[in-house]
């Protein structure tokens, strides 16, 4: 035997086939989920490609750091008494190996670069060392390594744009938060590190 | 970039179709004349068509790099080319393209390729050995680009349909000039006119079917040119060093002897024009590139 309760109002009411605002709430949760799925996978995508980009950025200094002592050891047999300027490039190199953290990494690269440039001077100095095939292709080498930490740079700095933007505005930052994705630090180093090493030979 | 490469591979498929069809056509024709009944000559040009549409896809870069004669180099023999297309993949974020020269005075370049994944940049000998380090980057940056939009495959698919659409219409006309219009000999009365009609009609598609190619070439390269240019200074953020290339380009003193029709649109600059600042107007409507000088203003105002 049943009677009426206060809930059976409510039974009936659920019971009704929906009417047009259901069908509306239904298409905005759907919406939504459909909207964070792909906000969540291009957050997924731009952190994937800083972190490559950071991957490449490490190949090619570390390509780096394998050139210097070579380049010593060729630029040694022409002009062994300029001390100083091996010491400097090799404790630079030192360094950047040690170095941690994006900022870190960055400032130790630009002594690097800068150490570089001044060995780069000195041979200038030597018309037999620039003269000499092994030279030559060191710094060709050199040259290709410095360019290619240029472009990895690019690309690394124009995916962490892309990735903090991402997770700074709003609404995809609400995901960004619910998630932990962080934002990057840009990899800054000298501009001038473009160029620095291909001073000569181009023209002459 | 994205709507680029989605309208890329729509043009890339439409082009299969469509020339699927029209070798089908020509088939059909050549196998009305010379195979007695057009049917036979049909199926055996639209399986013909078919395998050469997978083909060009998925070997169309070793095709268009055989026939310009390119050879593979290591890093050993070009550091310096080898560096540069290095350095401009990785700004570009794809796989290092395979390295290819060709042993040509004019300085070009050209990329082929089905997607970034498989792709070829191949350059001539002549710009190894103009260009100084800043505009062989321009250069590469600009190839980079048709790597990474997807150029690369419609240009690639083009060049092989059209190389074979141009072969099978020569082998078609040269056969009908030596002995050909065998079906004419023997049909009498109604099946004469009819054959009148269809041989009318066959001189007709074969006329067309360069022209065709033509058509298609031009809808695929024009803008895509300046597009390519505009992108490849965005990769390596120095116009400067794309537009003295385009300069020194312009007044290269040597014509490339593998100037040809089917992969004339592929080319950094167009491989036959005769380089000058009055391109006449006819010239401009049937060249597969825009003007070498206009490149040059639209990159300096950038």
């Amino acid at each position: 035997m049943r009677t009426e309760t206060p809930w059976s109002s409510v039974r009936r009411r659920y019971d009704r086939p929906m009417g047009a605002a259901g069908w509306i709430a239904i298409g905005v949760v759907v919406l939504v989920v459909l909207w964070a799925i792909w906000a969540f996978n291009r957050l997924v995508r731009y952190r994937n490609r800083a972190d490559e980009g950071w991957a490449q950025i490490d190949v090619q200094l570390r390509r780096r750091y394998d050139l210097i002592p070579n380049l010593i050891a060729t630029v040694q047999g022409y002009a062994a008494h300029e001390r100083e300027v091996f010491e400097a490039v090799t404790k630079a190199r030192a360094q950047a190996e040690g170095a941690t953290g994006v900022a870190g990494q960055a400032d130790a690269e630009n002594a690097v670069t800068a150490g570089l440039r001044q060995l780069l001077a000195v041979a200038e100095n030597y018309p037999d060392l620039k003269a000499n095939q092994n030279f030559l292709a060191l710094q060709e080498e050199l040259t290709g390594t410095e360019s290619k930490i240029a472009y990895a740079r690019q690309y690394y700095n124009d995916q962490v744009r892309l990735l903090n933007t991402a997770i700074e505005s709003f609404p995809s930052s609400v995901l960004a938060n619910l998630f932990h994705f962080t934002r990057r630090e840009f990899f800054d180093i000298e501009d001038a590190a473009r160029a620095p090493v291909q001073v000569d030979f181009e023209g002459s | 970039m994205h709507e680029q490469i989605a309208a890329n591979k729509r043009k890339t498929f439409l082009l299969i179709v469509l020339a699927i069809a029209f070798l089908s056509a020509i088939g059909w024709i050549i196998g009305y004349f010379f195979l007695y009944g057009g049917t036979t000559g049909l199926i055996i040009a639209a399986i013909l068509a078919i395998g050469l549409s997978l083909g060009s896809y998925f070997y169309g870069d070793k095709v268009v790099l055989r026939s310009t004669g390119a050879k593979k180099v290591t890093p050993e023999q070009e550091p310096r080319l080898h560096n540069v297309v290095e350095g401009l993949a990785i700004a570009a974020g794809v796989p290092k393209p395979e390295v290819y020269v060709v042993s040509e005075m004019a300085p070009n370049a050209f990329a082929t390729g089905r997607d970034p994944e498989h792709s070829s940049i191949a350059v001539t000998r002549g710009l190894l050995e103009t260009m100084n380090r800043v505009e062989l980057e321009g250069v590469i940056g600009h190839e980079m680009s048709h790597v990474l939009d997807r150029d690369i495959l419609v240009g690639t698919v083009v060049a092989t349909v059209v190389g074979a659409a141009i072969l099978l219409s020569e082998i078609f006309t040269r056969t009908w000039f030596f002995g050909g219009g065998r079906r004419r000999d023997s049909g009498g009365g109604d099946a004469g006119i009819i054959g009148l009609v269809l041989f009318l009609l066959g001189i007709t598609l074969l006329i067309l079917a360069p022209l065709a190619g033509q058509l298609i070439k031009l809808s695929v390269s024009r803008n895509r040119e300046y597009l390519a240019d505009a992108q490849g200074v965005l990769l390596t953020r120095y116009p400067p060093g794309l537009i003295s290339a385009l300069e020194k380009i312009a007044v290269a003193p040597h014509a490339m002897r593998a100037a040809n029709n089917a992969t004339a649109h592929l080319w950094l600059d167009q491989p036959s024009r005769v380089q000058g600042p009055q391109t006449s107007a006819v010239e401009r409507l049937f060249s597969t590139h825009p003007p070498i000088q206009e490149r040059i203003k639209r990159l300096k105002e950038m």
